[in-house]
């Protein structure tokens, strides 16, 4: 039987907006099964994004969703994860938005070891604003503001996340769909601070003018360079040349941060 | 029963009043000379089972604000100059969105670092226009401890009555300065909550205004699922371009303020029954403008003072109707020139409008005052 995506999809917002060829759809179903894996109560779930294409995506799911403003999304969601912290709060957004402008809060997020899983769309590039360079394009790639090829180095996001202080990292790909739902559940189901990386394609900013020919190239190259990191510690530094990892990167058990602030109100209070 | 009377300064008066109104969230940026506010609430909240969190910054602040105040919380945050300037986009986000909370800030030198310890009130036209897009504005302006602390109530009412961000406008020297406050007995003074839906999950529509133009506002994890966004939206919350849909939400949100001037308005008028002149003044400012008064009138001057306690919506109406009494209307702010802009605009060249500017950290005194009222007169 079909899986049924339908009942976690809300009424009438249908079509979304992404392009054809769009890796944040296959993003979205695996976000989407992995509630479901999680038995998540949407009435208890916070959807968080930014602002980006991959940022529209709360407005797609049944749930308390909130489209906050460009790289802030980390930072509403500890409102509301401070506040209410018996809410699962999961947070979605791009790679510009969640590590360019919106750095900062990701790695105080990562710090504090806050239970939210933060699902970062990587594409490598602003995909919104028509294709320009973010912090996760790699070096020498074209984009619209980079048309002799952009001299920035690039983000590796999981290291970022890891030394910041998060304490489950994992990446994934579109390529890969069928693992995106089990690395986000696995996230949910993490006590703390969760960054899950997927990386993505964008063919109409990106593609286009890294001469991709189709989508299905840049889907070739997802699964091409990906490799498990299970495979990763029996290859040589030279096998891995071009490769990125992918899997489940980093695990450790922290204090969470709400917990520890309900160890102030106890303090606090006297008891 | 005696009254609970305490020696407090102005930015603890804020964090008190704050917590009778049922403030139980607070976020912020450490920055002088807001940090007291801070410091009380961090002490204060997690003995009532409240939140307090410091922030990676300012923006932190704000964003988290705002997401806690849709979880059903009364949130507030206290910042200065540069941390204001910091906020302002998010500060918009909260009036499209429609959602309460309370910012203060305290008011310093500047622009940009300036004199952080030194008093300014050089914000008052950013809190009305500081953040970018049509939108309404409710700015408070108290002038004492007292003052601060109901002020503060009232803030947290009018955020909560109008579904919107309130500004609390202090500047250094009513922050920091001590003075006796009565703290008000539990149920003495109005608390207002937002109002929250009656229709099912399943009709809620977060922007609905058809009952009235301050829609009901669902608690996120209490059973509705609604979607909140910064982008221009139909009444179900949802993104729209459809030019009809967005020219009414933002008409509506400014209306739902100017509509009600009567109720979000409120001065203070000393002694203008028969004033030629008459300052306006605000903050710690109306403190010294109150002695020239005192001293005008003994000198046979017919010298009045009106004081707003809500700056925004600027008091046009009553503003217009001085402007035909007094020969003058002589503004002492600690800035160059802004709410003086104001007076002028308003009184249409109907009476002489003078300005008394300073800012070079230190208060306009009572003689600066006496000495401008002689010279316009
Ligand atoms: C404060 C602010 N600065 C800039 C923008 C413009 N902007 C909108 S989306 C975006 C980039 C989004 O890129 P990413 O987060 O990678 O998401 P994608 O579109 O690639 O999915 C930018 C720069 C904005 N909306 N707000
Ligand atoms: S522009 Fe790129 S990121 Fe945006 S929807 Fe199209 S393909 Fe996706
Ligand atoms: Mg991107």
């Amino acid at each position: 039987m079909a899986y049924d995506y339908e009942k976690s999809i809300r009424p009438g917002k249908l079509p979304h907006i992404w392009c054809p060829g769009c890796g944040h759809g296959i993003i979205m179903k695996g976000l989407i099964r992995a509630m479901d894996t999680c038995n998540l109560d949407r009435n208890n779930t916070a959807v968080v994004s930014g602002i980006g294409c991959a940022s529209r995506l709360p407005g797609y799911l049944d749930a308390c969703t909130l489209h906050t403003a460009h790289g802030r999304a980390a930072a509403f969601a500890t409102g509301v994860k401070m506040a209410k912290p018996e809410m699962t709060v999961l947070v979605v957004g791009g790679d510009g938005d969640g590590t360019a402008i919106g750095g900062n809060h990701f790695i105080h997020a990562c710090r504090r070891n806050i239970d939210m899983t933060y699902i970062i769309m990587n594409n490598s590039i602003y995909g919104m604003t028509g294709g320009q360079f973010s912090p996760c394009t790699p070096t020498g790639a074209l984009a619209s503001t980079t048309v002799y090829g952009n001299p920035d180095p690039t983000f590796d996001i999981a290291k970022l996340a890891i030394g910041a202080g998060a304490t489950f990292v994992a990446r994934g790909t579109a390529y890969h769909a069928a693992q995106i739902d089990k690395l986000i559940a696995e996230g949910i189901q993490h006590k703390g601070l969760a960054v899950i990386e997927i990386l993505d394609d964008c063919p109409t900013t990106y593609g286009r003018r890294n001469k991709f020919r189709s989508v299905i190239d840049m889907m070739k190259r997802l699964k091409d360079i990906a490799v498990p990191v299970a495979a990763a510690a029996k290859m040589t530094p030279e096998q891995l040349e071009g490769k990125v990892l992918t899997g489940v990167l980093h695990k450790e058990e922290r204090p969470e941060y709400t917990e520890q602030y309900a160890e102030v109100i106890k303090r606090a209070q006297g008891v | 029963m005696a009254k609970k009377v305490a020696l407090m300064q102005g930015n603890e008066a804020c964090a008190q009043g704050a917590l009778y109104a049922g403030c139980d969230f607070f976020a912020g940026y450490p920055i002088t000379p807001s940090t007291e506010v801070a410091e009380v609430l961090s002490i204060e909240l997690p003995k009532i089972g409240g939140k307090f969190i410091q922030m990676e910054d300012e923006i932190g602040a704000t964003a988290a604000l705002i997401g806690a105040a849709l979880t059903g919380a009364k949130a507030l945050d206290s910042t200065s100059g540069p941390g204001m300037s910091l906020k302002q986009e998010l500060l918009g986000y909260a009036c499209i969105a429609e959602i309460p909370c309370v910012i203060v800030n305290v008011q310093r030198g500047g622009p940009s670092t300036g004199m952080p310890t030194g008093p300014g009130q050089s914000d008052m036209q950013q809190a009305m226009w500081g953040t970018h897009g049509d939108h309404a504005a409710i700015v408070l302006t108290p002038a004492s401890c007292q003052e601060i602390y109901e002020e503060t109530v009232r803030a947290f009412n009018l955020a909560e009555k109008y579904r919107m961000p309130v500004q609390i406008q202090l500047d250094e020297i009513c922050a920091h300065m001590r003075e006796r406050v009565t703290l008000a007995e539990p149920g003495e003074l109005e608390i207002i909550n937002r109002e929250k839906p009656s229709v099912s999950p399943a009709d809620y529509k977060p922007y609905d205004a058809t009952k009235g133009m301050v829609p009901p506002l669902a608690t996120y994890g209490s059973g509705y699922r609604f979607h909140v966004t910064g982008l221009n939206k139909a009444a179900d919350g949802f993104p729209t371009t459809k030019a009809e849909l967005v020219d009414a939400e933002e008409r509506r949100q400014i209306d739902k303020v100017m509509f009600n001037l009567a109720d979000i308005q409120k001065n203070e008028e000393y002694l203008l029954d028969d004033a030629e002149v008459i300052l306006f003044a605000y903050g710690s400012t109306s403190r010294s403008a109150r002695y020239a008064v005192n001293e005008l009138r003994k000198e046979g001057v017919k010298a009045g003072m009106f004081r707003p306690l809500t700056m925004w919506p600027f008091p046009d109406d009553r503003v217009a109707e001085l402007s035909k009494q007094a020969k003058a209307i002589v503004c002492p702010e600690m800035n160059l020139g802004q709410m003086v802009r104001e007076v002028q605009r308003v009184a249409q060249g109907r009476c002489t409008v003078a300005h008394i500017g300073r800012v070079d950290g230190e208060p306009i005194n009572p003689g600066q005052i006496i000495d401008k009222v002689k010279e316009v007169l």
